[in-house]
C-alpha cells in the first residue's frame, strides 16, 4: 500500500508579476518514480523546487497554495529550510561537482551533517548506489571534474543519496547526456526507487513512460489580457493510463506527439 | 555594373582578386605602425632594466661591503644599510596586509554572497572610485590623523611620524584593490556549485565557506599578492608619514620612525641639490631601485601564474 | 547514524516530522559571521569617509575665505599667500603629454595585439612584458625618466622639466591604457568582424567602422582611469626634480608652451611638500590641496566608471 509522501493543493507561484504556474493539486506516493512532462516553459521545475524550497533562492519568486510534506506544511515559517533539504534531496539538469576530489564531492553532506567516523563506509555505498563505484574505486582522490559526463551526473546523484535523503527530485537529469548514458541512469532510477521516492522533471516523453510509475502533464494556457503564459497541471495518472489511454484531449495530443 | 564572361574569366580576374590597390598599401602602413607601438612597450622594459643596471653595477663593483653591514642607511655619508631599507619596506607591507586583508575580503564576501543585489551595485562602485585616492592623500591621512588618534592612543610615547601609521595608510590604500578582485574572483564561481551545495540541505556559511571561497581561491591568492606587491611599492604615504628624511637608523619598531627601499629613493632625489654626496650616493639610487624592481618583478609573475592556473580550471 | 536516519517507512507521525523540519537550534555561528563581513564592509567605508571629512573641514578654512588667492597663489613659504596655481599648471601639462602620447600609442598597441597578431610568439611576449610593467612601482619609472629624460636626453628635455615628467608619466600609464584598450576590443563579438569581413572589407576598415566603435566606451573608461592615476602620482615627480620650495618665473599663463623646458611642480608634490611643513597654518593649506587634487581625480573616476556601468548595462 503506498502512501503520499507529499500532498500538493492550490500550488501557484509567481516570479515577481509573471504568474508561472498556478492552482496545482497532486500527491506523491513513496517508493515511486513521478514524472513531470511537458512542453517546455510550464512550471514544471518551478514545482518540483517548491518541494525543497529551492525557489527561496530566487529573490522575486512567492509561493501560494500548500505543500504538505507527511503531514507537514513546508512553507510554515517555523519550517528550515536547511532541514528540508537534508531530507529532499536533488540533481541538477547540468552536472555540477565540486571543483574537488570524488570522495570529497561525495563526503561533502555528511561532513557538513556532522559525521566523521564513518566517511569511507558513506561514500563507498553511494558511490556503489549510483553504480559509480567500480569505475572510480581506484582513482577516489582524482579531480571530480576529470570523469565524463556520465560520470559526473552519477558521481551528483551519489552526492545527493550520500546524505541519505527520504526523497530525491531529479530536474532533466539526462539533457546533458548521450544516450547511452542516459540509459544507465534510467537503469539506477530503477534499481534505487525501492528505497527513495523519486520525482523527475523530464522532456523526454520516452523516457517518463519507460520509467515513471506516474505522470503528471503540464502545458501552458494564455492569458489574454496579459498576453503571457502560466503552467498548469493538466492531467496526473497512472503512466500506462495516461499514455494509453489519456482523459484530457491535450494530453493525448501531446503523447502521441501531435506537438510539443 | 554587370561583367561580361570574358571579363570574369580573363587576366584582370587575377589581377582583381590579387589586389594590390591602394587600400591594400594603407593596410600594411597601418600596420606597421601598430605593431610599433606594441614593440615599444618591449623597449620601455630594456632600458628600465639598462638604467638600473648600469649604475647598479658601479655601486655593486665599487662599494666598500662593509658599510652594508653597519647600522643605518645614510647614503650622504656613504653608509649603505641596505638591510636597514628592506626591513623597513617588510614591515610596512605586513602591517598594510594585517589592516587590508581582513578589512578587503571580508567586505567582498559580503558583497559577493550575501548582498542585496541593489547594494551590490551601489558599493562596488564606490568601492572602485576610492581605489583611485591618490597616494600623497593617504600619506598626510597617515601623518595628521591616522598616527594622532590611532598610533598614539595604543603607544603614548610614540613620534609623530612612525611606520605604524603608514604601515596602516598603506594598507587601507590596498583595501580596495583586494576587495574588488577578490569579489570578481567569487563571483565568477558558477552559481550551479551553491545550487549543489544547497540541495544537499547546507546552509549559507557552510556553502560560502566550504564551496565558494574554495573554489575562488586562486583569485583570492592572486589578489593577495597584487596587494603585497603594491604595498611594497608604494612610496608617498612612507615618504610623507614615516619621518625619515636623509637617512634611517636600523629599526624593527614599528612604532619608530623608518625608511623604506622605495621612500628612500625618494628621498636621496628631493631637495634641492638632489644626488649629491658621498662618492656612491648617486649609484646607491640605482642599486635600490634595481633589488625593488626585481622583487616586484618575481611578486607579479607569481601574481600571473595564479591566475592563469584559474582560467584552466573553468 | 542518528543524524542521517530516514523517515520514509511511513508509519511515523506528523509531530516528529514536523520537529525535525523545524531543526535544532537556530543559526547563530551564521548570523555572527554574516555581522562580521558587514563590520569588515562597514569599517571599510567608515575610514574612507573620515578620510574624505577629515580633509574638507581642514581645508574649509582656506577654501571658503581665500579660495580664488588659493587657486591663483604661487608656492611661497608664506602660509596666507600661497597657492596652487604653478601645481595646477604643471598638472596640466603632464595630463596633456600623457594624452598625446600614451593613449595612441596604447590603444595602437592594444588594436595590434588583438586585431593582428593575437597568438603569435611576438604578442605572447609582449602580453606579457606588459603585464610585467603594470606592476612596477612607480617611483622605479621615475628613475626610468631620471636617467633617460633628465640625464640622457636632457639637452632636449631641458633635463628637469615637465616634459621630462610628462613622457615619464605617459610612460608609467601606456600600460594600464594598453590592457585596458585590448579588453575592451576583445569583448567586441566575433560575428560583428565577420560581418564586416563578409562584404569585402580590410581588416584596418573592419576596426576602424565597427570594431573601435564598439570598443570605444570601454576604451575611454580606461583612457580616463589612467589619466587619473597620472594626475594622482608623486614618486616619478620627484625623482624627475620637480620642485618643491619655490619655483620663480612668477605665474605666467596655464598654457605657456615655452615654460614645458622650466623648472616645474605638480599638485602632488605640492601637497607633499607642504604636508612636510612644520607651521600650523600648512595644515590647513594641504588640506585645501588635497580637495583640489580629489576633486579632480574622483571626478575622472566617477566618471570612467560610471561610463562603463552604463555600458555594460546597455550591451547586456
Amino acid at each position: 500500500m503506498t502512501h503520499p509522501v507529499f500532498q500538493v493543493s492550490e500550488l501557484s507561484v509567481s516570479y515577481g508579476e509573471f504568474r508561472a504556474v498556478r492552482d496545482v493539486k497532486m500527491e506523491i506516493f513513496d517508493n515511486e518514480i513521478t514524472a513531470f512532462i511537458g512542453p517546455s516553459g510550464c512550471g514544471k521545475t518551478t514545482v518540483l523546487r517548491c518541494f525543497n524550497r529551492m525557489n527561496d533562492l530566487v529573490e522575486s519568486a512567492r509561493v501560494q497554495g500548500q505543500i504538505e510534506y507527511h503531514g507537514v506544511d513546508l512553507y510554515d515559517p517555523a519550517i528550515n529550510p536547511v532541514e528540508v533539504r537534508r531530507r529532499i534531496g536533488m540533481v541538477f539538469q547540468k552536472p555540477n561537482p565540486f571543483p574537488k576530489s570524488i570522495y570529497d564531492n561525495v563526503a561533502f553532506g555528511p561532513r557538513v551533517a556532522g559525521v566523521k567516523d564513518d566517511l569511507d563506509e558513506v561514500v563507498e555505498r553511494s558511490l556503489r548506489r549510483a553504480a559509480l563505484w567500480d569505475e572510480v574505486k581506484d582513482r577516489l582522490k582524482s579531480s571530480a571534474t576529470s570523469l565524463s559526463g556520465g560520470q559526473q551526473q552519477r558521481l551528483c546523484i551519489a552526492r545527493a543519496l550520500a546524505v541519505d535523503p527520504e526523497v530525491i527530485l531529479m530536474d532533466e537529469p539526462c539533457s546533458a547526456l548521450d544516450p547511452i548514458a542516459t540509459g544507465r541512469i534510467e537503469d539506477l532510477m530503477e534499481e534505487i526507487k525501492s528505497d527513495y521516492t523519486i520525482v523527475i522533471v523530464t522532456h523526454n516523453m520516452q523516457q517518463a513512460a519507460r520509467v515513471s510509475d506516474r505522470c503528471a502533464f503540464f502545458t501552458t494556457e494564455v492569458n489574454e489580457v496579459s498576453d503571457t503564459r502560466t503552467g498548469i497541471l493538466v492531467e496526473y495518472d497512472r503512466t500506462e493510463r495516461m499514455f494509453s489511454n489519456p482523459g484530457d484531449e491535450r494530453t493525448e495530443n501531446y503523447v502521441t506527439g501531435r506537438f510539443g | 555594373m554587370a561583367l561580361t564572361v570574358p571579363q570574369l574569366l580573363g587576366p584582370s580576374l587575377r589581377e582583381q582578386l590579387s589586389g594590390t590597390s591602394r587600400r591594400q598599401r594603407r593596410e600594411t602602413v597601418v600596420k606597421t605602425a601598430l605593431r610599433a607601438s606594441a614593440a615599444l612597450s618591449i623597449l620601455i622594459s630594456v632600458l628600465i632594466v639598462l638604467s638600473l643596471v648600469r649604475e647598479a653595477w658601479t655601486f655593486v663593483s665599487q662599494v666598500e661591503w662593509a658599510t652594508l653591514l653597519d647600522d643605518g642607511w645614510f647614503p650622504r655619508r656613504g653608509l649603505y644599510d641596505v638591510r636597514t631599507l628592506v626591513v623597513g619596506s617588510l614591515i610596512v607591507a605586513a602591517i598594510a596586509m594585517a589592516v587590508a586583508a581582513p578589512l578587503g575580503l571580508g567586505a567582498a564576501v559580503f558583497l559577493a554572497e550575501y548582498a542585496p543585489p541593489r547594494l551590490r551595485r551601489m558599493l562596488k562602485p564606490i568601492l572602485e572610485v576610492l581605489a583611485g585616492i591618490p597616494s600623497v592623500v593617504l600619506g598626510f591621512f597617515a601623518l595628521t590623523w591616522i598616527s594622532t588618534e590611532i598610533v598614539q592612543r595604543v603607544q603614548d610615547d610614540a613620534p609623530q611620524s612612525n611606520l605604524m601609521a603608514a604601515g596602516i595608510g598603506v594598507g587601507i590604500l590596498t583595501i580596495p584593490l583586494i576587495a574588488s578582485i577578490s569579489e570578481d574572483a567569487m563571483r565568477s564561481v558558477p552559481s550551479a556549485l551553491r545550487e549543489a551545495s544547497y540541495g544537499m540541505g547546507a546552509r549559507k556559511l557552510t556553502t560560502t565557506v566550504r564551496v565558494v571561497i574554495p573554489a575562488a581561491v586562486s583569485g583570492l591568492v592572486a589578489a593577495f599578492i597584487v596587494a603585497i606587491s603594491r604595498a611594497i611599492g608604494e612610496t608617498m604615504v612612507v615618504f610623507i608619514a614615516a619621518g625619515a628624511t636623509g637617512g634611517s637608523l636600523y629599526t624593527h619598531d614599528p612604532f619608530e620612525p623608518g625608511q623604506t627601499m622605495t621612500a628612500a629613493m625618494a628621498a636621496q632625489a628631493a631637495g634641492t641639490d638632489a644626488v649629491r654626496g658621498a662618492a656612491l650616493t648617486f649609484q646607491s639610487l640605482f642599486f635600490v631601485g634595481l633589488l625593488l624592481f626585481l622583487i616586484t618583478l618575481a611578486l607579479n609573475v607569481a601574481a600571473d601564474r595564479v591566475v592563469r592556473r584559474v582560467r584552466q580550471k573553468y | 547514524m542518528g543524524v542521517l536516519a530516514t523517515i520514509g517507512d511511513g508509519r511515523v507521525t506528523r509531530d516528529v516530522v514536523a520537529r525535525r523540519l523545524r531543526g535544532g537550534k537556530r543559526d547563530a555561528s551564521g548570523t555572527a559571521f554574516r555581522a562580521v563581513l558587514l563590520a569588515a564592509l562597514v569599517v571599510t567605508l567608515a575610514v574612507l569617509a573620515v578620510l574624505l571629512v577629515d580633509v574638507w573641514t581642514g581645508g574649509w578654512s582656506v577654501l571658503s575665505t581665500r579660495f580664488g588667492d588659493f587657486i591663483n597663489g604661487t608656492l611661497s613659504s608664506r602660509a596666507n599667500r600661497a597657492g596652487v596655481f604653478q601645481g595646477i599648471r604643471g598638472s596640466f601639462w603632464i595630463a596633456m603629454f600623457t594624452i598625446v602620447l600614451a593613449f595612441p600609442l596604447g590603444i595602437g598597441a592594444a588594436i595590434y595585439l588583438e586585431e593582428y597578431a593575437p597568438n603569435t610568439r611576438f604578442s605572447r611576449i609582449v602580453d606579457i612584458n606588459i603585464r610585467n610593467l603594470a606592476g612596477v612601482p612607480s617611483v622605479v619609472y621615475g628613475i626610468l625618466g631620471f636617467a633617460i629624460f633628465v640625464k640622457a636626453l636632457g639637452g632636449f628635455t631641458g633635463g628637469r622639466t615637465v616634459m621630462a615628467a610628462g613622457i615619464t608619466l605617459a610612460i608609467l600609464v601606456l600600460p594600464i591604457v594598453i590592457i585596458t584598450s585590448a579588453e575592451a576590443i576583445r569583448a567586441v563579438p566575433d560575428n560583428l568582424r565577420e560581418a564586416g569581413f563578409g562584404v569585402g572589407a580590410t581588416r584596418w576598415e573592419v576596426i576602424r567602422h565597427h570594431v573601435l566603435p564598439y570598443a570605444a566606451p570601454g576604451i575611454l573608461t580606461g583612457t580616463v582611469l589612467s589619466l587619473a592615476r597620472a594626475l594622482g602620482e608623486a614618486a616619478p615627480l620627484i625623482l624627475v626634480g620637480a620642485t618643491t620650495d619655490f619655483l620663480g618665473g612668477g605665474k605666467g599663463s596655464l598654457v605657456d608652451i615655452g615654460q614645458l623646458t622650466d623648472r616645474f611642480t605638480a599638485l602632488p608634490i605640492v601637497i607633499t611638500t607642504w604636508a612636510g611643513r612644520p607651521q600650523v597654518e600648512f595644515r590647513a593649506l594641504t588640506s585645501a590641496a588635497i580637495v583640489v587634487l580629489l576633486a579632480v581625480v574622483l571626478l575622472f573616476n566617477a566618471a570612467a566608471i560610471l561610463l562603463r556601468n552604463r555600458y555594460e548595462k546597455k550591451r547586456r
